[in-house]
C-alpha cells in the first residue's frame, strides 16, 4: 500500500525529531497519555485516529503551537535533532520558524497580497534585500506548484485564489523560510479531490528536502503518502476521554499486519 | 395509531401563521412610530430654524423690537403693540465649536486607551485581570451619564477650580472608552483563530501577529466602534453640564468653560423666548444629523468591506 520511496536528493538536509514522555494538557486535564515518538529524517509520518484522540494536539506540541490555546500547556521533551524545544530559555517563535505548520483551513492573510503572503515569513527572518525576497518568493511558489498559476497576479489579494490554491499558498509561505520540519494538520480535509491530489503530490516531492508530520482523517491518504504511521485512540477512564498512542510503525505494516487489535478494528472500520 | 388525530388542518395552520405574522407586524409598527415622530418633528421644526446666522453667529440676547437697547425706551414711530415682539437673533456657532473640540479631544484620549484595552480583552483572554476589566468596562458603559458628570466634577472641575472644556473631554472619555474597548474586543473575536495561528506558525511574535495581521483584518470594525463612540459622546448632555458648564460666547480655550450643542438644546428649549426655542430645535436637528450621518458612514464602510 505504501508508495515506493523515491530517490533522495544528494543535497538533502536531514532533520529528525524525538518525542519523549510528552504530556499535553488543557488546563489540568491530560489530553493524551505520555507518549514517545520518533520522526525520522526525510520521511512522512502520518498521525491517524478517530476524532478527539489527540492527534492534532500532539502535532501542535511539536512546534509549541499547543500552548497558544488559553490555559493549555505541555510537559515532557521534544527534540529537534538534539535540541529540546521545551528547554527553558528556548524562544517559541524561533522554534516555529524551524518547524513550520500548515493548517486544515487554507489561510490567505487578508491584509496582504499574494507576494506578501509568502514574503511575510522571510521579512520576519530579517530578509530585506528586494532581489533576494523576489527570488525566494518565486522559489517557494514554484516548490509549492503554484507559481504558474499566480505569477501574473502577485499583487492580488490572497483571498482571490481558490481553496486549493490558498492551501498551496499556505505551504509556499511555510517553505519560504526553509524550515527543518513541516507539520500538516489535515491539510486536505477542506479541499476537493483534485486539489487533494495536487497537495499529496506536493507532499511527496517536499519529502526529499523536508521531514514531514501529517495529521489526517483519511486512512487512504495516510496509506498513499506516508512512510510511517502512528495510530491514536480515545480511551475513557472514569468517563473522562483521553488520547492514547496505540501503535507506531512502517505504514505498510500498520495497514497490512497491525500488531494491536485496536488498530485493526480502526482501519477495518469497526470503530472510529 | 393514527398520525392525523392531533394534527391541525392546513387551513388552521395557515390562520395561526397569519395571526402570528400580524402580531409581529403590529409590534414592529408600534416600535417604529416614536422613531418616525422624533425624526419628523426634529426635521420639520428644527430644519426651519436653520439659516446662515445659525451657523455663523453666537448667542445674542433677545431684544424687543422697537426698543432702544441702551435706554430701554420705545424708538420713535413704534406702535405700543410692537414692543412685545421679540426678534430672533444669533446662532450656535459657539456650540458647534465647543462640541467639536470637546468630542474630538475625548476621541483622541479614548481611542488609544479603548483600542488597546480591546486588544488586551480579545487577545489575552487567559489572564485573571481580563475578567475584572471586562466587568468594569460593562459597568462603566451602563453607568448613568450624570454619575460620570459628578465624577468629572469632583475629580477635575473641583481640582482645577474652574469648569473647562478639557474636563468635559475627560468626562466623555470615561463614557467612550468602554464603548470602544468592547466593540474592538467583539470585532477582534470575529477574526478567525486560524488567522492568528497562521501568523504565529511562521514564527511571528505575538505583537507582530496582533498589529500587522489581526488588527488590520478588523480595522473597519474598530473604526466603526470609534465613530459610534464619537456620536454617542457628541450627544451627551449630563456629563458636560457638570464639567464644561456652557458658555454664551465663542471660546476656543479648552481650559475655560465652553459651550456644546446638547447643553444649548437643554438651555434654550426651556427658555421663555420663542426665538431661543427655535435655536434649541435647530441644535437638536444638527445633533440628529450628526448621528444620522455617522450611522450612514458606518453602513457605507461596512457595505464596502462586505463587497
Amino acid at each position: 500500500m505504501a508508495v515506493a520511496t523515491p530517490p533522495r536528493s544528494a543535497t538533502q538536509t536531514a532533520h529528525s525529531m524525538t518525542v519523549r514522555g510528552l504530556k499535553p494538557f488543557y488546563g489540568k486535564r491530560l489530553a493524551v497519555q505520555a507518549l514517545d515518538l520518533d520522526v525520522r529524517p526525510n520521511q512522512i509520518l502520518a498521525l491517524i485516529g478517530p476524532s478527539g484522540c489527540g492527534k492534532s494536539t500532539v502535532l501542535r506540541c511539536l512546534n509549541r503551537m499547543h500552548e497558544l490555546i488559553p490555559y493549555a500547556h505541555a510537559e515532557g521533551e521534544v527534540k529537534l535533532d538534539d535540541i529540546n524545544i521545551y528547554a527553558p530559555g528556548v524562544d517559541p517563535t524561533l522554534v516555529r520558524r524551524k518547524i513550520g505548520m500548515v493548517f486544515q483551513l487554507p489561510i490567505a492573510l487578508r491584509t496582504r497580497n499574494i507576494y506578501e503572503n509568502v514574503a511575510v515569513g522571510l521579512r520576519l527572518g530579517g530578509v530585506k534585500n528586494k532581489a533576494e525576497l523576489d527570488a525566494r518568493v518565486e522559489k517557494a511558489l514554484r516548490d509549492a506548484n503554484l507559481w504558474d498559476e499566480v505569477k501574473d497576479k502577485l499583487e492580488l489579494s490572497g483571498m482571490a485564489l481558490s481553496g486549493g490554491q490558498q492551501q498551496r499558498l499556505s505551504i509556499a509561505r511555510t517553505i519560504a523560510v526553509e524550515p527543518d520540519v513541516i507539520l500538516f494538520d489535515e491539510p486536505c480535509s477542506a479541499l476537493d479531490p483534485i486539489s487533494t491530489l495536487k497537495i499529496e503530490e506536493l507532499l511527496l516531492s517536499l519529502r526529499q528536502r523536508y521531514t514531514i508530520v501529517i495529521v489526517t482523517h483519511n486512512m487512504q491518504q495516510a496509506a498513499r503518502i506516508s512512510d510511517r504511521t502512528a495510530v491514536f485512540m480515545v480511551e475513557k477512564t472514569d468517563d473522562i476521554p483521553i488520547g492514547v498512542l496505540v501503535e507506531e510503525g512502517p505504514t505498510e505494516q500498520i495497514f497490512s499486519n497491525p500488531k494491536d487489535p485496536r488498530t485493526e478494528d480502526y482501519i477495518t472500520g469497526r470503530v472510529g | 395509531m393514527s398520525l392525523e388525530t392531533n394534527m391541525l388542518t392546513y387551513a388552521q395552520r395557515s390562520r395561526i401563521d397569519k395571526a402570528l405574522r400580524g402580531c409581529t407586524i403590529v409590534a414592529t409598527a408600534i416600535a417604529i412610530v416614536p422613531l418616525v415622530l422624533i425624526i419628523a418633528y426634529v426635521l420639520i421644526i428644527g430644519g426651519g430654524a436653520l439659516n446662515r446666522d445659525f451657523f455663523t453667529q453666537t448667542y445674542r440676547p433677545p431684544v424687543p423690537v422697537g426698543v432702544d437697547p441702551i435706554t430701554g425706551l420705545p424708538v420713535e414711530g413704534m406702535e405700543e403693540g410692537d414692543l412685545f415682539q421679540v426678534q430672533a437673533r444669533g446662532g450656535v456657532l459657539h456650540g458647534i465649536v465647543g462640541t467639536l473640540m470637546v468630542t474630538i479631544t475625548a476621541l483622541l484620549f479614548s481611542l488609544p486607551i479603548g483600542v488597546l484595552a480591546g486588544i488586551f480583552l480579545a487577545e489575552y483572554p487567559d489572564t485573571p485581570l481580563n475578567t475584572f476589566i471586562r466587568f468594569c468596562s460593562d459597568v462603566l458603559s451602563g453607568a448613568p451619564s450624570i454619575v460620570i458628570g459628578v465624577v468629572g466634577f469632583t475629580l477635575i472641575v473641583k481640582q482645577m477650580g474652574t469648569y473647562s472644556g478639557i474636563a468635559g473631554a475627560i468626562a466623555l472619555t470615561f463614557l467612550m472608552v468602554p464603548t470602544i474597548a468592547r466593540t474592538t474586543e467583539e470585532i477582534l473575536k470575529l477574526v478567525p483563530n486560524a488567522v492568528r495561528e497562521a501568523a504565529m506558525a511562521m514564527g511571528a511574535p505575538m505583537w507582530y501577529s496582533t498589529l500587522t495581521v489581526v488588527v488590520p483584518t478588523a480595522l473597519t470594525g474598530i473604526v466603526t466602534g470609534a465613530l459610534l463612540a464619537f456620536a454617542r459622546g457628541a450627544g451627551e448632555t449630563a456629563p458636560l453640564l457638570l464639567t464644561i458648564q456652557g458658555n454664551s460666547n465663542l471660546s476656543f480655550n479648552m481650559f475655560a468653560p465652553m459651550a456644546a450643542l446638547p447643553i444649548l438644546t437643554y438651555k434654550y428649549i426651556e427658555s421663555p423666548f420663542p426665538a431661543e426655542n427655535q435655536l434649541a430645535w435647530g441644535t437638536a436637528f444638527v445633533l440628529m444629523m450628526l448621528v444620522l450621518g455617522i450611522n450612514l458612514l458606518v453602513r457605507a464602510t461596512t457595505a464596502r468591506i462586505k463587497r
